[in-house]
């Protein structure tokens, strides 16, 4: 579904084609119970590109990429208002299919413990029926190799998957999201955990996972926001504050809020 | 000076309540010293080899072993684990996972109930269910007795180790897109495998010192029987028939089987807390 | 079910968008296959005690037929002529375990205030697994030390010297064989020891350090301090006794075998008696008529009636605590 919207300069000039939207949110509130934790957010968000969510604590950005693979509801939450993905209800979808379009990465990397480091890479498939063992293993190489783990892991493989440093626990776990074949990856602080080498990792891994996949990358790292991603959206207190190209929010931000919270004046 | 007297009274008043905090523990574990040294002074002359793999004798022929005891109690055991332990993980499970309405919590409250049942009763229970209408005492009526006793255990512990598998481990599944039930069956009871496995160690602890339920069910036989519908011989049963017996062979024989016994459970009980331990 | 609603629901148009839609987790088939797996299991669980009950009072219905109240109240229990009255086991049940009760509560408190106040950190790990110990211990084992070594000693020491001493206590009177009420409350009281002392020391143990260091910041000692942790662990302490009574009430095993199993009523501790659970072990397998049977079921109904109303009371005492302190056994 294209949808002829704002075109950069640079698309522009490099005669790139439109921004292809992926998921649309309108007027999305998002509750706890009694407690209203998203305010009628509305955004687009384009395939293959880095959506970064900031905001400080409590604004609601966690919430609302759980909204978008439904997990919020997971942990008895409610939502109203629409997202489609395609221009499909995502309510319409079975969760459990939506979850393969959609995938998650968490903020602590949380390879399953009782799984080898190969079966954590194909869980996803090998639950869901997949049993052709050599097929499985070409694609954990192909999934590791694309997140730079395959050569520090391949003498490993058997190995727990919870005997891997933090930062390949966390490549370990994009691996497994990425095997299922989603279409989104959405990631959850992911790099929060780590120390500063590995996070420099994984957002070389951003960078290049966003050729094949939409990425919406919630962070509290402002920095980060500026290096890997391509459009930036600011939440204070549940409301979308402002929602832009990156370069163009941090140089030239409309709101005051995002001004200030770009300047370290609060969160 | 009054006042001093007055200290120094309620300084010994302390010191007497000390005394005899010291005082109980000592008591308290006087008996248990006893009776491992009892059970082991008096049982051990009569352990050897034969002991285990001989049948008892008849009356009046001294020696004999209690063969056919072991191995009743390892089927009696059998039987029991294979209907406590699905019924006690499903439950655990169960509880785990539903938390609305009343249910989950009145089942709670049942199970904790039926931990609470004197054994006796059970047995109770199972001669009406089994042994009135199969018209005979069985192993598999014992078993059933076995498998009630052992399900609130199983149950409670059950629960408590899935509560205790980390949130995150579960959201790493559903967020694969992989069906709530299969994360419950394959990824969350793995991680609470080691866990289970001591709630159910424990159980048949209980299970293999149990006498009461077994002395109108499975009976007790003197002679070789592996058929579920038969009566069947135990190791706690034995005991029993041995000790009250007029004869002194077969009281030092109750002695050895009850040794038997004491190193068992106290096997089983070191094997829990080693895995316990482990997991921490 | 709740799926079907929510299509309809959807086919309506922008009036939804600001409704709370009814999303609860959509029924994938294996998901609603696996929950009522385990709600079946479960509610096994809920059957099986209603099972108990309706079988053990179907099988008593002869014998509450024809002796009603007098069951509870006649102290006749005849085989032979095929009448029965309970009595004597109710008050041997209850006799023996308030005995086991007063014996064993002073020491399983002074084990708790043994284990958190005054014992170090590590000695109170061993001795704890020790009290444990003791509760892992088959009833039949505490059975053969009671017939083979705590009835000789009750018969040749003890019960003398309480003769001679005590005599003219209605207590200590009667013939002195070892077996009986004084062997039995006895075992029954090593036996309930850990029960009582385990949830008494976890209570103690969860009432929070402040209350100490302020008892002593004003000059208690360390007796005074431990009063007022006792005070406050009252309820706790409440609790397990009930706990403890319980499980006194039900034991079978150890009872029948030093008990000496006479359907008698006396308040001397040499005599012999019969509890409810020890007349089951001993009579079950010889009853030879169906009204003795179903007597005999009668009384395990009773027991059951009344373990579950104490354990209830005892676990309701118990949750109470917990929610106030945190997590207890």
């Amino acid at each position: 579904m294209t949808n002829n919207l704002v075109l950069s300069e640079t698309d522009a000039k490099n005669g790139k084609k439109e921004l292809v939207n992926r998921v649309s949110v309108k007027y999305l509130s998002a509750y706890f119970g009694e407690n209203q934790v998203l305010k009628t957010v509305s955004m687009d968000i384009y395939d293959k590109k880095v959506l970064a969510i900031i905001g400080p604590s409590g604004c609601g950005k966690s919430t609302f990429i759980r909204c978008l693979n439904r997990m919020h509801e997971e942990v008895g939450g409610e939502y109203t208002g629409e997202i489609r993905l395609d221009d499909v209800d995502i309510k319409k979808y079975n969760s459990v299919v939506l979850r393969r379009k959609i995938g998650m990465v968490f903020q602590k990397p949380n390879p399953f413990p009782t799984m080898s480091v190969l079966d954590n890479v194909v869980a996803g498939l090998k639950l869901n029926g997949f049993k052709n063992k050599t097929k499985l293993k070409e694609i954990a190489e192909s999934c590791l190799t694309k997140v730079a783990l395959w050569d520090e892991v391949k003498d490993s493989l058997n190995k727990p998957g919870t005997s891997l440093s933090g930062g390949q626990q966390q490549r370990l776990c994009i691996a497994r999201t990425i095997a299922v074949e989603p279409e989104v990856i959405l990631m959850d602080e992911p790099a929060s955990a780590l120390d500063p080498k590995s996070t420099a990792k994984i957002e070389e891994l951003i960078y290049e996972l966003k050729k094949n996949y939409t990425i919406i990358i919630v962070t509290h790292n402002m920095q980060q926001a500026t290096r890997v991603s391509d459009f930036t959206a600011f939440f204070y207190l549940g409301k979308l504050i402002e929602n832009g190209k990156t370069k163009r929010l941090f140089t030239k931000p409309k709101e005051k809020q995002t001004e200030d919270y770009i300047a370290g004046r609060f969160g | 000076m009054k006042i001093n007297n007055k200290q120094g009274w309620r300084k010994r008043k302390s010191n007497i309540a000390v005394f005899l905090a010291v005082l109980s523990a000592v008591l308290v574990l006087i008996p248990l010293f006893l009776i491992l040294f009892y059970t082991v002074q008096k049982g051990i002359s009569s352990i050897n080899w034969d002991f285990f793999t001989q049948m008892p004798k008849p009356v009046g022929e001294t020696g004999g072993g209690m063969a056919n005891a072991l191995v009743g109690s390892g089927i009696l055991i059998l039987i029991g684990s294979v209907m406590g332990i699905p019924v006690g993980v499903m439950s655990g499970i169960y509880l785990s996972e539903q938390n609305k309405g009343i249910m989950p919590h009145a089942i709670r409250f049942l199970v904790e109930v039926l931990n609470g049942v004197p054994s006796i009763v059970i047995g109770i229970i199972a001669y009406i269910t089994f042994v009135i209408p199969m018209k005979s005492f069985s192993a598999l009526s014992g078993g059933f007795a076995l498998g009630v006793i052992m399900i609130p255990l199983i149950t409670r512990t059950t629960e408590e180790m899935v509560r205790l598998v980390p949130s995150t481990v579960r959201e790493a599944s559903l967020g694969l897109g992989i069906p709530k039930w299969k994360t419950t069956l394959f990824v969350i009871l793995p991680a609470a495998m080691k866990g289970l496995f001591t709630g159910i160690i424990l159980s048949i602890a209980r299970a293999a010192g149990e006498t009461a339920p077994l002395l109108f069910t499975a009976l007790g036989n003197r002679f070789w029987s592996t058929n579920l519908n038969e009566p069947i011989s135990s190791i706690t049963v034995f005991i029993y028939d041995y000790a009250k017996a007029p004869f002194d062979d077969w009281n030092r024989q109750a002695w050895a089987a009850s040794l038997v016994l004491i190193v068992l459970v106290t096997t089983l009980n070191i094997i829990f807390r080693f895995v316990s331990r482990k997991r921490k | 079910m709740i799926k079907l609603f929510s299509k309809k629901k959807e086919t309506k148009t922008e009036k939804n968008f600001y409704s709370k839609t009814l999303v609860i987790s959509e029924r994938h088939l294996g998901d609603y296959i696996f929950q009522n797996i385990t709600r079946l299991f479960a509610f096994f669980v809920f059957g099986l005690i209603v099972l108990i009950f309706l079988e053990m009072f179907i099988e008593s219905l002869p014998s509450i037929n024809k002796f009603g109240l007098s069951f509870i109240t006649s102290s006749h229990w005849d085989p032979v002529k095929d009448k029965y009255g309970a009595l004597p086991f109710i008050f041997g049940t209850l006799y023996s375990s308030l005995l086991a009760l007063i014996i064993a509560l002073p020491l399983s408190i002074g084990v708790a205030v043994f284990l958190t106040e005054v014992a170090p950190d590590w000695l109170e790990q061993p001795i704890s697994l020790l009290v444990e110990l003791l509760a892992a211990i088959p009833s039949i084992v505490y059975g053969l030390f009671g017939i083979f070594v705590l009835a000789p000693f009750l018969r040749i020491v003890v019960e003398p010297f309480l003769k001679t001493h005590f005599g003219f206590l209605p207590f200590f009177k009667g013939d002195m064989f070892g077996f009986g009420m004084l062997a039995a409350a006895l075992i029954l009281s090593i036996m309930i020891i850990p029960i009582i002392t385990s949830i008494s020391r976890d209570v103690m143990k969860a009432i929070p350090d402040s209350l100490r260091e302020g008892a002593y910041a004003l000059g208690a000692t360390k007796w005074e301090t431990i009063k007022i942790v006792l005070i406050s662990a009252r309820s706790g302490i409440l609790g397990a006794t009930l706990l403890g009574f319980g499980r006194a009430i039900g034991e079978t095993m150890a009872v029948t075998m030093v008990i000496g199993n006479k359907p008698e009523i006396s308040f001397s501790l040499f005599d012999a008696g019969h509890t409810m659970a020890s007349v089951l072990a001993n009579e079950f397998t010889e009853a030879a008529s169906d009204l003795y049977i179903s007597s005999l079921i009668e009384i395990g109904l009773l027991l059951f009636v009344i373990t579950i109303v104490i354990n209830s009371i005892a676990r309701v005492v118990v949750n109470r605590v917990t929610k106030k302190y945190g997590k207890i056994n």
